[in-house]
């Protein structure tokens, strides 16, 4: 076997030793940079579940038993003596999640439904990236808008005024939650209809179907199985939604079914105490870690449950 | 000419009435839905300039927070939210662009552990933000307390930095898939590694659409109050960051800059100062109960929505930019 003795050819192997050199550097480099979204996870999952074991400690080192979790019906970790029960919280955060898909859930599906059946394309250019904004307004500024805007207006219009409306409470924030997920919805949804394929529409309308017919009879089932995961995904925003229930829904520790009151969501009392002055090696403090890890399975089985309806009931066309 | 028409044709034609009538009535009240939300949208834009404008000066914006609503400010408000803004594409951007590129140029999809990676991000994207601000609070305040100094610029940069990953990657992989097949194949046919292909050909063509996403990912990290809360970032600052410059207040509370500070031990410094962020300070002000207070947080809403409209602007004009040269 001859070597070459030519220097180009010495230089291009040399080149080449670089470039592959470079290659199995930055396939690397990336390839730890994509597993660091893993050390994340297992970083969320971890922490939160370590320190909910420290909080059930703590709980067994006060004398409190477990089992005030699901008796009791106050939630006051900061009071003494400190009542856990969860409940509380759990209501706090489906109530204001409920008002908001009141809200969202129509609204979003109707919008996506003219955006893709009806709206012309230039009222659609236009129409669509503006309900976007709606979703791109920081949501400390929603918070502002449901506390000093919404709630005046809802002690103005609901009779009794502000002796029945408090001034902190579910409806306002669950509302304006739910005007802040609306293009959420609208835009999921639209997704899912504008994949439907017009060879479903143009059949329903040659056996004589009109519009709306069409749109309720062939395009919305057709979609479903988007819409309803939008649907899930919407929940679970909602209920992991914190500003906006920080600042105008309130933090009543009592258990209390009435939209027109205070009441705390998880994401509400986590906020609470990281605002105070908590000790961090007191219960309390453990407290967050235990709401955040309860709000995180839920979002997680919601999460995981909209995605596997999606894969689930899709109709492949 | 009589035209005999016979019964069930009569009810259809009355019945058509009706089905017409439906659909324009759905019509109607699916436009209503519609701008349902865009109502609401200018009612709070002109809640908060109605309020906030009179308190909108250059006084406002460079002086610091106050009991006496009249002379609060929202300088370190201001300054914590665009060293955040600097702060978080360096380490999220590097991050977020450089596992997009392993997702879509390097990973074999057909491996379980690369289908779960993806699974991953996803599931990432939907965790709410508050629990960063607690993955947040324990990482980078507690356990990695030595490098960040607890509740500091850097703690809060690296939170939000994490929070707004999983955006990045899944902006930054849709904008290197449309990138053609061919562009590729065009860059090995002359020799060029993968790495070559990518960093010459694959990312300058998927650059404004990874730009965009990125920035759009940024300007929701600037909104973000939750995670900062939790993190412990503090809601009265009345000091700057030791770099670029130091500062100091003078008798008439005015910020007057002391000296130029532009060494890396200052810039170290500063990151690892206390911050505050200007959603925050809204947040501060829109729960006090005086009405002066309230005025003040809306006047800090029109400069965070400003920061946040001239980011957007910047995106647009920039990918408007790259893709005239294409």
């Amino acid at each position: 076997m001859t070597v070459s003795t030519d220097p180009n050819f010495a230089a291009y192997e040399a080149q080449r030793l670089r470039s592959r050199w470079v290659e199995r550097i930055m396939k690397n480099l990336t390839r730890a940079f994509a597993y660091f979204s893993i050390i994340v996870t297992v970083g969320i999952t971890l922490i939160l579940i370590y320190e909910s074991f420290s909080f059930f400690d703590r709980l067994a080192k006060e004398g409190i038993s477990w089992t005030q979790l699901f008796t009791e019906t106050e939630w006051t970790p900061l009071f003494n003596p400190p009542k856990f029960g969860i409940i509380v919280i759990i209501v706090g955060t489906l109530m204001t999640t409920v008002i908001a898909m009141i809200v969202a859930l129509p609204i979003g599906l109707l919008s996506a439904v003219f955006l893709s059946e009806y709206a012309p394309p230039k009222v659609r250019a236009v129409l669509k990236p503006t309900l976007e904004i709606l979703a791109g307004v920081p949501t400390v500024v929603y918070g502002f808008f449901a506390l000093l805007v919404i709630t005046p207006i809802l002690q103005k219009i609901i009779p009794g005024g502000d002796e029945v409306v408090a001034g902190l409470n579910a409806l306002s924030a669950g509302f304006v939650m739910g005007i802040m997920i609306i293009p959420l919805v609208a835009s999921l949804s639209e997704d899912a209809i504008y994949a439907v394929p017009n060879l479903l529409r143009e059949g329903a309308y040659a056996v004589g179907a009109t519009k709306f017919e069409t749109t309720v009879s062939v395009v919305i089932p057709s979609a479903l199985s988007g819409i309803v995961s939008a649907f899930i995904l919407a929940v679970s925003r909602a209920v992991g939604e914190t500003m906006i229930v920080s600042l105008a829904a309130g933090q009543s520790p009592i258990l209390n079914f009435n939209p027109l009151d205070s009441v705390m969501t998880i994401t509400a009392f986590i906020v609470q105490v990281s605002l105070g002055d908590t000790p961090t090696d007191s219960l309390a403090f453990y407290t967050i870690f235990f709401a955040g890890f309860v709000l995180f399975v839920m979002t997680l089985i919601l999460n995981i449950l909209a995605d596997w309806f999606v894969r689930r009931y899709r109709l492949i066309y | 000419m009589t035209v005999d028409i016979s019964p069930t044709e009569v009810n259809f034609r009355a019945d058509y009435d009706r089905r017409k009538l439906t659909t324009n009535i759905f019509m109607g009240v699916s436009f209503f839905a519609t701008i349902f939300g865009l109502f609401f949208l200018g009612l709070l834009l002109y809640d908060v300039l109605k309020q906030g404008l009179p308190y909108l000066n250059w006084r406002f914006l460079t002086t610091f927070p106050s009991r006496n609503p009249a002379d609060a400010g929202v300088l370190s408000a201001l300054v914590g939210s665009i060293w955040l803004m600097l702060l978080i594409p360096f380490f999220a951007f590097p991050l977020g662009i450089g596992a997009a590129i392993f997702m879509e140029e390097y990973a074999d999809r057909d491996e379980w552990y690369n289908r779960a990676l993806e699974i991953n991000i996803s599931n990432l994207a939907g965790v709410p933000s508050i629990i960063y601000g607690l993955l947040g609070l324990e990482l980078y305040v507690r356990i990695l307390e030595p490098l960040t100094k607890g509740r500091t610029l850097l703690a809060g940069a690296l939170t939000l930095s994490t929070l707004v990953l999983p955006v990045v990657i899944i902006s930054s992989r849709e904008a290197i898939r449309s990138v053609p097949q061919e562009i590729r194949e065009a860059a090995y046919s002359v020799g060029a590694t993968k790495w070559q292909s990518i960093w010459y050909h694959v990312l300058p063509m998927a650059f404004p659409g990874i730009l965009t996403g990125t920035i759009l990912a940024l300007s929701r990290a600037i909104g973000e109050t939750a995670p900062l809360i939790t993190l412990g970032a503090l809601t009265f600052i009345a000091f700057l960051p030791p770099w670029p410059v130091t500062t100091a207040v003078n008798e008439q509370g005015l910020v007057v800059i002391e000296k130029v500070s532009l060494g890396l031990g200052s810039f170290i410094q500063a990151l690892q100062t206390p911050f505050t962020a200007l959603p925050i300070q809204i947040f501060n002000w829109a729960s006090r109960p005086q009405a002066e207070f309230h005025a003040v947080s809306a006047a800090a809403i029109i400069v965070l929505l400003l920061l946040l409209v001239a980011m957007n602007s910047v995106a647009i004009l920039l990918r408007a930019r790259f893709q005239q040269r294409k």
